[in-house]
């Protein structure tokens, strides 16, 4: 799917809320409501710069019964190709921006007995929205919620004033780690757990988890890659018939839409594998970044996610 | 429009026939005159003015008719509705789906007023006049699905997404062909679809699911698929077998012209906002083959498509006693002549 449908929003609040997040509030520009949506949800954020259009996916923390505007929390990333450094330095409140409408590839299980939710520091967002979602209290849950240093606790008085004990704080600077050892070998049989941060944090979660013998269907995360920079290459459009040049700071995605062929895709964050493109002859190697494909199928080299991998060498051609 | 409802039955007298208007505008699902699985699926965008596919939900002359004949089958058959615990929100979001869908394409027929979550809901074919609060159930006389289903035609299935599957479980499912709501509920999608011949080995489920998982809000998509039945019987269920199976011993080359219905399905699937669940919409359309033959294109490619169609696929289709007796009773309006490609009247 393409952005058949976008919805232009304009910006009506931004908030510093931590040294590196700002919270931003977008309302529609036609008045009324924005979609209805469920907690876990993103939006795909599209920004046109004068000299390219970054399009990144954003967790939805608002409300899901909040529809007057969405709220996003973005975070200025060190080795920005610019998209977050556009968020954070160009938009102002009054601008515009497009968005899609939400997809959730991070939602709650509805028969799970118990959730479990691991957050660490930008991954808060996405549990802020499911929060609203388990309100009626129905299902037990916890949050807990790992940050560098009280200053870095994007939301927490938010949290704190809607979920009481349900929060449990680990900050980097006082030497408090999640017990992931301790919070994963007991939990009542039924327990999801749902993690949301950085690569590591994910990985070790999803490996104390397998561990401890949790079927990986109560196992959830999302983490959305931003494109990684690298080596500048080419590449060559079988059926379009069209080369492109892919700079170091654009992704393939990005490279390809910006010669006018369309792609389809979804999270445009190497999750949903809705941009699964076949690569026809490869004369180098690929960069995979995403967490769909298998390690076989990456193996293989017989197929790509280009919203964020790459290639390295003299010659890729895909299948578009 | 100024839809006349019809009063007619689709049981013991069988009443039920099409309009020449009816006729004009049925969804042949045979866009050539072979037919074979695919993975034929569209975005369910607004069709031509007047065709099945104008409106989110098609609305036509048989609707009050189908309403009630809904609520003969469930009056002896409770469980042809069926929401399992988990499902409520996503019962709350087809209900507004379907109100608010109906009230914008059909306004003289119904109306929709919001007052935050009070609701005011017009039913004019049907005589309902309800009000009540979104999201509260105790404020509905029945489940939000069932309220709601019951005042649409075609049957439901309301699908949950989690483990990467859909998993069926809630719907309303009263005009199926042959398959059970009571049996299949709790199942996946591939279990759901474990009897159809061929399509597991085309691969059909593997990529229908993995397109279904991603579906988007917003962006419905649609589908065709079809059957035959003996009858205008809408209800030709398996906890009901007894009451129509014989029908297709019924079956000969003089009588076939009234007896033999193309029966279509207009299946409909729509991402549900809060639940994230999916509603599949199957609405089923009967048409006889002589109401067929008036249309000379379509009598010629339903008796190609019916005299080449697939062993596997005349025998799970039913078809196997009367497929020939269609096909003898088809064939004086075939001259061998070219059919137009695409499924318009001509």
């Amino acid at each position: 799917m393409n952005d058949a449908q976008t919805i232009t929003v304009q910006v009506v609040g931004i908030e510093q809320v931590t040294p590196l997040i700002k919270h931003f509030k977008l309302a529609p520009v036609a008045g009324g409501s924005l979609p209805v949506f469920s907690g876990g949800s993103h939006i795909i954020v599209v920004m046109q710069r004068t000299d390219r259009v970054h399009k990144n996916p954003y967790s939805l923390l608002s409300s899901p019964s909040q529809l007057d505007a969405y709220e996003i929390g973005v975070r200025r990333m060190e080795e920005s190709r610019g998209g977050s450094h556009f968020m954070h330095d160009a938009v102002k409140v009054g601008s515009r921006l497009e968005i899609a409408h939400p997809v959730n590839l991070f939602a709650l299980d509805k028969i799970a007995r118990k959730h479990v939710l691991i957050a660490g520091g930008i991954g808060i967002t996405p549990f802020l929205a499911q929060l609203e979602d388990l309100h009626d209290g129905s299902v037990p849950y916890e949050l807990h919620y790992s940050v560098r240093s009280a200053e870095h606790a994007a939301f927490l008085e938010r949290l704190r004033r809607r979920e009481g004990d349900k929060i449990h704080m680990y900050y980097d600077d006082a030497g408090l780690t999640i017990p992931y050892q301790e919070l994963l070998a007991a939990q009542p049989l039924g327990t999801h757990v749902y993690v949301c941060g950085p690569a590591g944090m994910i990985k070790h979660v999803i490996g104390t988890a397998q561990t401890w013998g949790w079927p990986d269907s109560h196992i959830h995360w999302e983490q959305f890659s931003a494109p990684p920079v690298g080596d500048a290459f080419e590449v060559f459009l079988a059926r379009s018939k069209v080369s492109v040049h892919v700079p170091p700071d654009q992704s393939l995605l990005e490279s390809i839409e910006a010669a006018g062929v369309e792609v389809p895709y979804l999270c445009r964050g190497g999750v949903c594998g809705f941009c699964h493109t076949k690569v026809l002859e490869l004369d180098g190697e690929l960069v995979h970044n995403d967490h769909f494909l298998s390690e076989a199928e990456k193996a293989k080299g017989k197929s790509i996610m280009p919203c964020v991998s790459r290639a390295q060498g003299k010659r890729l051609v895909l299948d578009l | 429009m100024n839809t006349v409802f019809k009063n007619e039955t689709f049981r013991d007298d069988f009443t039920y026939r099409n309009t020449p208007q009816a006729i004009q505008r049925f969804p042949l699902p045979f866009p050539e005159d072979s037919y074979m699985y695919s993975v034929n699926i569209e975005p369910h965008l607004p069709g031509p003015r007047g065709s099945v596919t104008e409106f989110a939900f098609d609305v036509d002359e048989h609707y009050v008719a189908e309403c009630r004949e809904r609520a003969i089958v469930l009056a002896t058959e409770p469980l042809r509705y069926q929401a399992l615990p988990h499902m409520l929100s996503s019962q709350w979001d087809c209900l507004e789906l379907i109100m608010d869908s109906l009230a914008r394409d059909y306004p003289a027929h119904f109306s929709l007023s919001k007052q935050g979550n009070r609701w005011h809901w017009v039913n004019r074919p049907l005589q309902i006049d309800q009000q009540f609060t979104f999201g509260d159930t105790s404020t509905l006389p029945r489940q939000p699905l069932d309220y709601i289903t019951r005042q649409a035609q075609g049957d439901f299935v309301v699908m949950d997404q989690r483990e990467g599957d859909l998993w069926t479980e809630a719907g309303m499912v009263t005009t199926q062909a042959d398959w059970s709501l009571d049996f299949d509920v709790g199942m996946t999608f591939k279990e759901w679809h474990g009897p159809v011949p061929l399509a597991h080995e085309l691969q059909v489920f593997d990529r229908a699911l993995k397109f279904l998982l991603n579906l988007r809000l917003g962006q419905p998509v649609r589908r065709l698929n079809w059957t035959m039945t003996v009858n205008p019987r809408l209800d030709t269920s398996p906890e009901n077998y007894p009451h129509w199976g014989t029908d297709r011993a019924s079956v000969t080359p003089q009588n076939a012209g009234d007896r033999v219905h193309l029966r279509v399905e207009l299946q409909g699937l729509w991402r549900l906002p809060r639940s994230n669940a999916i509603v599949f919409g199957i609405r089923c359309y009967l048409i006889s083959l002589r109401e067929l033959s008036t249309v000379p294109k379509w009598a010629r490619r339903v008796h190609r498509v019916l005299k080449e169609l697939h062993p596997a696929l005349v025998d799970y289709k039913g078809l196997t006693r009367y497929r020939d007796a269609a096909v003898a009773w088809l064939a004086p309006f075939d001259d061998g002549s070219p059919t137009t490609p695409g499924t318009a009247p001509e």
